[in-house]
């Protein structure tokens, strides 16, 4: 079949866009769909951060001003619930709907209609989980870990709300990440072997493969907490014969795995991003590879780390110990390897660049605390203390949302067909990265100091800490305002994207036409 | 442009996912309102299961004339067989959570509650009466727990059970290889005698619960052999319905002349599922009726 033929036959089966609300509400283009992912996302972004404005604003002075502690409970539990689950991880599907099919060369993801599926089940659970707060009994207050009994015998009657919803979550996570896997597999071009893949691509395809292996444990474990709580069951309750350690075990084997879900993808973003900025190949691409399965395969066998301080059996806590340090060895590689490819670059700081480089600074940060946490003895000292919010706060706001923006910033060009303000996306770095700062690293010495964690109250020695913590916040919070500013202004009056966007972009995203058409590599592309 | 190799059709505009997500919330959320007396809570869950229930029918039928039509490439026919192996593999860590559990339970948390390791002292002061037994008989108390009479032993109607679900996986490629040699008899008989089976396993677990209620008293609130029983056999026994559901769906196909030697992953997937499903209750025999 001849170019030509193709691209006639092409134009004559392939349809544009829906007009109004019917191309949203129905599309199975995987631009669309992302698009969808991504607003939603961010929306999300916004509420989960109100709910930490409240509890900033709670703790900026000691006593209680604002919410009563029942409150105060709520928004941490829904803040954490919503950026987890509502934010971050619906960002990178977005992403992934987004790039991937680019990336590899593929007309679209591999089940479009399971993919507008898994979408339209993210915003309707996220209902049923905000909707308790018009309930009686109110939002769940037992933290966004949901540990038994908290979560069993002493919670309202909304927490089976809240299972549903976070059932229909884990329907739609495994059935996109089967769909990322399906796509990765099945619809590469011609020519891209599996170790000439972008670095996105391999992080996504290793977090897919994380998702399915642990969400349907998510799925078992608010089974056994919904039965527990209105059928009588007793898997968590001792006097039955049941362990509401047990309910730990299985949460936290679903959970360490999903802190990996979100950040794997982060770097694969910063894999992409800091050789274009450098102009130089990634370093190491093979050991990039084989860290991110390394980190994979380590994050199944390490959960007991979350519970050190719960009288594990010596053994266990040895065990999970070593194990959990060992996670620094693939961890380092990528670090090391980052810091490689930036060495004798030929390196310019656009907005993607210095929200990555920022990322590979700050995310150490929270990886080193996390090997101090991950020392038993020394965590007995840190366990429940701010010093532990600091640590994943560090990995999941500088690390996580930072990878976001830098992506955004990277790709935003290809997916609207117009450029960002260049200037008023560094002075939203520079506001992001400062202010982030200023509120996560003192959250290091309150902790350090015993403050805990999850209190709307505390003792007067940590008054100044917490009030500098608090402006931080509420500048990193407001500073976000300016990202959607930027991301609506590139998309209403932007730039049209130049024929090259990045000077050193390599990859065949930045091979398409702009503006980019509806469908893209309706033939595949021949990889070398 | 379907068929060709290195192209692949992408879909028109469709209704059903949005449908269907929403069929599910209400499902689930209607459940909610109904566990806390909420008087529409069951007919918002109806509705919902109703809404969910015709979409996938008309999702189901408007992919099998798809089939049907010839638009499945061979890279197709790969993502679909790709997808149903992931999807099993989803299944399996589902499983996996409650025999996480059961092994948990029966290796470390009851013979805690009886004294071993340091809980000694936990022992004495709680149920000093509790020897650890794995059995709904014995339950560490019984306040908000009531202790079954006996517990449901491995070589009655569990192991004629196991029986039936090995002979229909033995049916099951009987009438796979009826396919491959078209043979449309061999495969409609070996597909009916499936669905049997997989019928009569269902009468019979019911038949099981039933005396397991009502003549051992072993019900959800027996502890946590009860909890562990009836939540892995019942969820077991919820795939077996939906593997026997598919199968029937097969069946009807087969019987409307549907597949061919080279073109059937449908017939597979459902194969593949129904094994799984095979391979869950052999471990389930073992661990949960057996040892």
């Amino acid at each position: 079949m001849s170019t030509t033929a193709t691209a006639v036959e092409g134009e004559h089966h392939h349809h544009g866009p829906a007009k109004g609300i019917g191309r949203w509400l129905f599309a199975t283009n995987h631009k669309d769909i992302g698009t969808m992912y991504l607003w939603t996302a961010l929306a999300m972004f916004f509420l989960g951060g109100a709910f930490a404005m409240v509890i900033r604003m709670e703790l900026f002075q000691p006593g209680l001003q604002l919410v009563n502690p029942d409150w105060f409970n709520r928004m941490f539990t829904m803040h954490g619930l919503v950026m987890v689950f509502g934010a971050i991880m619906p960002a990178w599907v977005g992403f992934a709907n987004w790039q991937i099919p680019l990336m590899i060369g593929a007309p679209d993801m591999a089940m479009p209609r399971m993919n507008l599926l898994s979408y339209w089940l993210l915003p309707v659970a996220l209902l049923v989980l905000v909707s308790t707060f018009f309930m009686e009994g109110n939002a769940p207050a037992f933290g966004w870990t949901f540990y038994a009994p908290l979560s069993t015998t002493f919670a309202p009657d909304t927490a089976d709300f809240f299972i549903f919803g976070v059932h229909l979550l884990g329907i739609s996570s495994i059935m996109g990440a089967i769909n990322v896997i399906a796509t990765i597999v099945n619809l590469r071009a011609p020519g891209m072997t599996l170790m000439k893949m972008p670095m996105f691509v391999w992080t996504w395809l290793i977090t897919a493969f994380l998702l399915i292996a642990v969400m349907p444990v998510l799925a078992g474990v608010v089974t056994m907490m919904l039965t527990d709580r209105n059928f009588g069951t007793a898997f968590f309750d001792a006097s039955g014969g049941g362990d509401p350690l047990m309910f730990q075990h299985i949460f936290w084997f679903f959970g360490h795995p999903e802190v990996y879900i979100m950040i794997l993808p982060s770097f694969g973003v910063v894999s992409q991003i800091l050789p274009t900025f450098a102009r130089k190949p990634l370093f190491g691409y093979a050991s990039m590879v084989y860290a991110t399965g390394a980190i994979a395969f380590l994050s199944f066998i390490v959960w007991g780390h979350h519970m050190f301080a719960t009288g594990l059996p010596l053994a266990g806590e040895l065990y999970f110990m070593y194990a959990t340090m060992l996670i620094a060895v693939p961890t380092g590689v990528k670090i090391f390897n980052w810091a490689a490819t930036m060495w004798r670059g030929s390196m310019t700081f656009e907005a993607p660049m210095l929200f990555s480089i920022a990322f590979v600074f700050l995310f150490t940060i929270g990886g080193l605390t996390g090997l101090m946490m991950a020392m038993g003895p020394a965590d007995m000292q840190y366990h429940s203390t701010y010093f532990i919010v600091a640590h994943f706060h560090y990995t999941l706001v500088p690390g996580a949302v930072f990878a976001l923006m830098a992506g955004t910033y990277y790709w935003l060009p290809i997916w609207c067909g117009r450029m960002y303000d260049e200037k008023l996306a560094k002075i939203h770095f520079w506001l992001s990265a400062i202010s982030v700062n200023v509120l996560f690293f003192p959250q290091h010495f309150v902790g350090l100091a015993g403050m805990p964690r999850r209190v709307p109250d505390y003792p007067l020695q940590f008054a100044d800490f917490n009030m500098i913590i608090s402006i931080g916040g509420f500048v990193y919070g407001l500073s976000q305002l300016m990202f959607v500013y930027i991301v609506v202004k590139a998309i209403r009056s932007g730039k049209p994207t130049p024929d090259q966007v990045w000077e050193g972009a390599k990859g065949l995203e930045w091979e398409l036409p702009n503006p980019l058409p509806f469908h893209t590599h309706t033939t595949p592309p021949r990889v070398d | 442009m379907s068929g060709a190799e290195g192209s692949y059709y992408v879909p028109e505009e469709t209704r059903q996912p949005a449908l269907l997500a929403v069929g599910l919330a209400a499902t689930l959320f209607g459940f909610a309102l109904s566990l806390h007396g909420n008087s529409a809570g069951s007919m918002i869950m109806m509705a919902g299961g109703a809404v969910a229930a015709v979409t996938i029918w008309m999702w189901m039928a408007h992919v099998i004339r798809e089939s049907e039509a010839g638009l499945n490439s061979a890279q197709m026919d790969r993502t679909y067989r790709i997808g149903m192996g992931w999807f099993i593999f989803s299944e399996v860590m589902f499983f996996a959570a409650f025999f996480g559990a059961l092994f948990y339970v029966r290796v470390l948390v009851l013979p805690w509650l009886a004294g071993e390791g340091n809980n000694a002292m936990t022992h004495q002061l709680l149920w000093p009466l509790f020897e650890g037994l794995w059995s709904p008989t014995w339950i560490p108390s019984t306040e908000g727990f009531v202790a079954a009479t006996g517990t449901v032993g491995a070589w009655g109607v569990p192991a004629i059970n196991t029986a039936l679900l090995l002979t229909s996986g033995a049916t099951l490629t009987w009438a796979h290889w009826g396919l491959f040699k078209k043979s449309r008899v061999q495969l409609i008989t070996g597909l009916a005698l499936t669905v049997a089976l997989g019928c009569v396993f269902m009468v019979l677990q019911v038949q099981e619960y039933g005396h397991a209620m009502e003549h051992l008293s072993l019900t959800f609130n027996s502890g946590i052999y009860g909890s562990l029983f009836y939540l892995m056999t019942g969820f077991h026994g919820a795939h077996v319905t939906l593997g026997v559901l598919m199968l029937t769906v097969i069946l009807v196909r087969s019987i409307m002349g549907h597949f061919t030697p080279e073109h059937h992953f449908a017939f597979e997937g459902v194969a593949w599922y129904w094994h799984f499903v095979d391979v869950v209750w052999l471990i389930l025999f073992v661990f949960i009726y057996w040892v």
